[in-house]
């Protein structure tokens, strides 16, 4: 007698894994299908994860000594940067470190840790294997997947969705729209490899606690983007993340990027001498609020990247993942257990991602791309001036204070505009508000 | 038996197609070393059936006393007779070291031995050396497809034994004034042994055409040039300068060539003094089988290829726009030779 | 047709590294595979029993994590999966490993399985020694064929099985009597892709465990005391030099003048070594 399962999850990252998770510890019976070696083998994030979140599915994980945490992250800081400085707005407190707030983790060794977790609970995990169609019945209800093993079919009571931000599997089934060039970011990113002490001492942090830095400004080549530093163990991750339309219009590779990145006064110190360790570069879906697809349907629900949950703003792509993950093991339980996995039922699904701090954040921050991609200035021009009147101000050259406002003012007319600057200070706030 | 009474470093001197394979020259070579560091004498071990004219050259090459097993039943090889034979000399005679060639026939033959001897046995070795202190055997050898070396010593077992690769020891020069013992050993073949019956034998069908282990110039394909155009263009080269084909696995995969072609860790080893490699990128698993010819010539259109990194020479481009140039050229230059 | 594949989980030797300080091979991190000859050996086992009849066990004798290598095998459809799994197996040479798997084998035959056929991975590709398949066939007094790249025709009346061997120049054909053990080469076939359900299968298996006592393994002969032969040092060999790289449009030419000066090839091109004797 084959063995069945009552819920099928396609993907094994954080959404499909926390999924799985809250599924199989109520009794479902659960199988995640992933298309790596093992879950976290192809997935890419900038290195950061919220402890409250993954605390939902795992009270008191951190305490557990096999969790693989790199550094706890006890101070946080944004940085304007031009090319030739920056200027750093930080908060450090001990505040974060016990109970940690914000973690450190390495992708692949998290992600399989986490799947342990998973078959602890009672999760069968196939790795190796690409769903290749829903499969639907008559009525267009989906009832299952195809994969590209022999004898590959699986039918269930419930899919759960949790592919990835391309997913031509949602496209070509109809479920979601294929994404746009101008609603995908490319993120690249370089793990750099120093020591443990060098590590804790550079970035001036106590031992297994550390540093991450937001990064505005110019240093992207005549390119819009957002550089991320966040520490690890014992290497650092470097990343710059831009809209793939602007990677285009940009002449520079994503290399030499990260290169010219390492070269940044501010940067430069942090990361001297080491060794580049690793190579990552991976989607990231952009658009915001209106970009996301529908959530469920007959029988199906998404979660994590593939339902465009992306916060653009304070880069939440994971800790969505997480929640929505979670949002939907819950609803999978419910739908299960009381025999309606209708389109209907699902609709819970839909109200309590709405409820729930993913799409309330996701609505404030709606504008908040078109901002972004409608004001180039505020990638360039805007760091540009910012860095300028600092420096102005820090230059000991013998004016007076009166005397640097007024070339700074007159800086920022002849550079940006005073109408335009006040223009674009309120829509930053309209559209953040 | 204690082991102080185990004396002598013996060679295996393999005999096929009524041929002594050069291995066995080279080994005898190579015992004289390591027998003259300590103070032992060189033993050679000849199974066949016909093979007795062959023992003066093997006191040509430097053996001191050959053992001679010929008999009708061992016309042909099968792993029990040779084994049986092999051991019955080792217990009789007691060499310190037992060494054969890392042929087919020595590999399949060696494991046998030494189980039955439990005697240590380290496989395809390229270097051999005495230990100064232990005054034991050290073999070394590569490992995980020849990313990492390892020497290897016997702590207990005797013989010490070791299968060699061909072509790495050097020929010695035979002296065919040299003299020795010629000891024949009778070891007859029971019939009930004769299990194994060889059906038939296929030779290859480029019968027009040297082992690559025996060419002097090899030109290989790789991946970056395996197409049917490209084949011709490589054969067309072969032939202007003497040289056979062969290639890395992807050929083989495609049927563009014959296994017995194939370079690399999973296929052959070679030494010929001109590789000249095609489109191949030279990933370690290719490399292991060629890196130690003398003059390797690469083209290939990634000018980071690791194969570049051991290359003589190296050429950037596509085999499209080069091979043909390189044709031309040196058609021209051996014109005016 | 009870068949055995003997296979081995080895490291994915692409990353294997030296620590420089304790002179060790880096495990740490680095994957384990199932030896690819072995799954060429799995794959034969597979269409034999296919065509006819029977049942595949395969053995092999590791740390507990081999498991892995044989549930592997088991989602390609194999019958039975066997761990030989005890601390003082650790550290056996070619010698030593045979013991094990010669006894695992005469375990299943004294529980009244008798084994007709056992087939092994050519060399595995860490140790690269192509020593333990031979040495399992003598210890167990079977017939070997090395170097298989077909099976013809096995006849259980007669017993007898006829294979193809690759030489170096050409192919034999021989007959051997069962039970045989034989070794296969990578170009026997393409191991199967498993199948779904064969890979639940293979997470839901039990994998039997027998330690030293199960199989009556003599303490003398495993592990490092059985094994004779022991590793006085391992190195990383030294890098082969490169020479100059030449590109763009007079790359030729100017590549060629290097060529045509070197050693090597003049004598061999020019000398009379270049003569193809054919």
């Amino acid at each position: 007698m084959e063995e069945t399962f009552d819920l099928v999850i396609v993907g094994g990252g954080p959404a499909g894994m926390s999924a799985a998770i809250v599924a199989a510890r109520a009794g479902i019976k659960t199988i995640v299908i992933e298309r790596g070696e093992f879950p976290g083998s192809k997935n890419v994030y900038g290195g950061v994860v919220y402890v409250h979140e993954i605390e939902k599915i795992l009270p008191d994980f951190w305490k557990d000594k096999t969790a693989p945490i790199e550094r706890v992250i006890t101070d946080s800081r944004i940085v304007f940067a031009n090319d030739h400085g920056a200027m750093q707005v930080g908060y450090k407190t001990d505040r974060f470190s016990d109970p940690p707030n914000v973690i450190t983790t390495h992708r692949a060794k998290w992600d399989r840790w986490y799947a342990n977790k998973a078959k602890e609970a009672g999760v069968l995990i196939v790795n190796n294997t690409v769903v290749e169609e829903v499969l639907r019945d008559l009525t267009g209800r989906v009832t299952g997947v195809r994969t590209g093993r022999p004898d590959g079919d699986l039918y269930c009571k419930l899919v759960i969705f949790a592919d990835g931000a391309q997913s031509p599997l949602l496209v070509r089934a109809g479920i979601r729209k294929e994404v746009k060039a101008e609603h995908v970011a490319l993120s690249v990113k370089e793990t750099i490899q120093l020591s443990e002490e060098e590590v804790t001492k550079r970035f001036g942090a106590k031992p297994g606690e550390g540093v991450t830095f937001e990064i505005l400004g110019s240093l992207a080549d005549k390119m819009d983007g957002v550089a991320i530093m966040y520490t690890n163990k014992d290497t650092v991750s470097l990343g710059i993340g831009a809209n793939l339309e602007q990677w285009k219009k940009s002449k520079v590779t994503p290399y030499e990027m990260i290169d010219k990145l390492k070269e940044h006064p501010m940067i430069k110190p942090l990361v001297d001498g080491g060794q580049t360790k690793e190579y990552v570069a991976h989607w990231l879906p952009e658009g915001g609020y209106d970009t996301i697809p529908k959530l469920y349907g007959n029988g199906y629900l998404l979660c994590g990247d593939t339902a465009m949950l992306f916060n653009a703003l304070h880069r939440e792509g994971t800790n969505l993942a997480q929640e929505t993950g979670r949002l939907a093991g819950e609803m999978a339980v419910k739908a299960i257990k009381e025999g309606d996995t209708s389109e209907s039922m699902l609709s819970e699904y839909d109200a309590n991602v709405k409820n729930s701090f993913v799409l309330k954040d996701m609505r404030k921050y709606r504008k908040f791309p078109h901002l972004l991609f409608n004001n180039p200035m505020i990638f360039q021009t805007l760091p540009d001036v910012v860095g300028d009147m600092i420096e102005e101000m820090l230059l000991v050259d013998g004016k007076s204070k009166k005397e640097k406002q007024k070339i700074i003012v007159r800086n920022i007319r002849k550079k940006v505009g005073l109408y335009r600057l006040m223009g674009l200070a309120l829509r930053a706030w309209r559209s953040v508000k | 038996m204690s082991d102080q009474e185990w004396k002598g470093v013996l060679v295996f001197i393999e005999v096929t197609d009524g041929k002594v394979q050069e291995v066995g020259w080279e080994l005898l070579g190579e015992a004289k070393k390591l027998a003259s560091k300590i103070n032992q004498n060189v033993q050679a071990l000849i199974i066949g059936h016909d093979v007795e004219k062959f023992a003066k050259d093997a006191i040509a090459y430097g053996a001191d006393v050959v053992y001679v097993v010929d008999d009708p039943g061992y016309k042909n090889y099968i792993t029990k007779t040779y084994a049986k034979a092999f051991v019955e000399i080792v217990n009789k005679h007691k060499p310190d070291i037992a060494l054969i060639g890392a042929t087919n026939l020595g590999r399949d033959l060696s494991g046998a031995i030494a189980t039955v001897l439990k005697a240590g046995l380290t496989a395809d070795c390229t270097g051999l050396d005495i230990d100064d202190q232990s005054k034991k055997l050290l073999s070394t050898r590569p490992t995980f497809g020849g990313n990492i070396m390892a020497t290897i010593f016997c702590q207990k077992g005797k013989p010490q034994m070791s299968t060699v690769r061909p072509k790495v020891m050097k020929m010695p020069e035979p002296d065919p004034k040299r003299q020795g013992h010629v000891i024949k050993e009778s070891v007859p073949v029971d019939p009930k042994d004769l299990t194994v019956k060889i059906l038939e034998y296929i030779p290859d069908s480029c019968l027009e055409s040297v082992e690559i282990e025996h060419a002097k110039i090899l030109v290989a394909g790789g991946r970056g040039c395996n197409t049917p155009a490209g084949l011709d263009k490589l054969k067309e080269l072969a032939k202007l300068i003497g040289g056979e084909l062969c290639g890395s696995r992807p050929l083989v995969e495609a049927g563009a060539i014959t296994p017995d072609r194939q370079v690399g860790q999973t296929g052959k080893t070679v030494v010929p003094r001109v590789y000249i490699a095609v489109g191949i990128s030279g990933a370690i698993q290719h490399l292991v089988g060629m890196q130690n010819s003398d003059c390797i010539i690469a083209i290939n259109s990634d000018p980071n290829a690791p194969i570049f990194k051991v290359a003589t020479v190296s050429i950037v481009g596509s085999w499209q726009a080069i091979v043909p140039a390189v044709i031309e050229e040196l058609k021209k230059r051996m014109g005016r030779q | 047709m009870h068949i055995v594949v003997l296979i081995k989980q080895v490291p994915d030797t692409q990353e294997v590294k030296i620590d420089p300080e304790k002179n060790t091979i880096v495990r740490a991190g680095v994957e384990s595979i199932v030896n690819p000859f072995d799954m060429n050996a799995t794959e034969l086992a597979l269409q034999l029993r296919e065509q006819y009849g029977g049942k595949v066990t395969v053995i092999t004798m590791g740390p507990p994590q081999a498991a892995m290598a044989l549930k592997e095998t088991f989602s390609m459809g194999v019958d039975k999966v066997i761990l030989l799994q005890d601390r003082g197996f650790a550290a056996s040479d070619t010698l030593a490993t045979s013991y094990v798997l010669a006894q695992g084998i005469k375990r299943l035959e004294a529980d009244g399985e008798k084994v007709d056929l056992v087939i092994c991975g050519k060399q595995a590709v860490d140790g690269d020694t192509a020593q333990t398949g031979p040495g399992v066939a003598c210890r167990l007094s079977f017939d070997q064929i090395t170097y298989v790249t077909q099976v013809d025709k096995i006849d259980l009346d007669t017993r007898t099985i006829v294979a193809r061997r690759r030489l170096a120049k050409g192919v034999q054909v021989v007959q051997a009597q069962l039970p045989a053990l034989l070794t296969v080469e990578k170009d026997i076939n393409e191991p199967r892709y498993a199948t779904l359900r064969g890979i639940i299968a293979a997470e839901r298996v039990k994998v039997v465990e027998w330690c030293a006592a199960d199989i009556k393994a003599d303490a003398e002969q495993i592990g490092f005391k059985g094994s004779p032969t022991w590793v006085k040092r391992i190195f990383t060999p030294p890098p082969r030099e490169g020479g100059p790289k030449f590109d763009g449009p007079d790359a030729v030419k100017k590549a060629l003048e290097v060529v045509l000066d070197n050693q090597h090839f003049k004598e061999a091109v020019f000398g009379e070594e270049g003569v193809c004797k054919r």
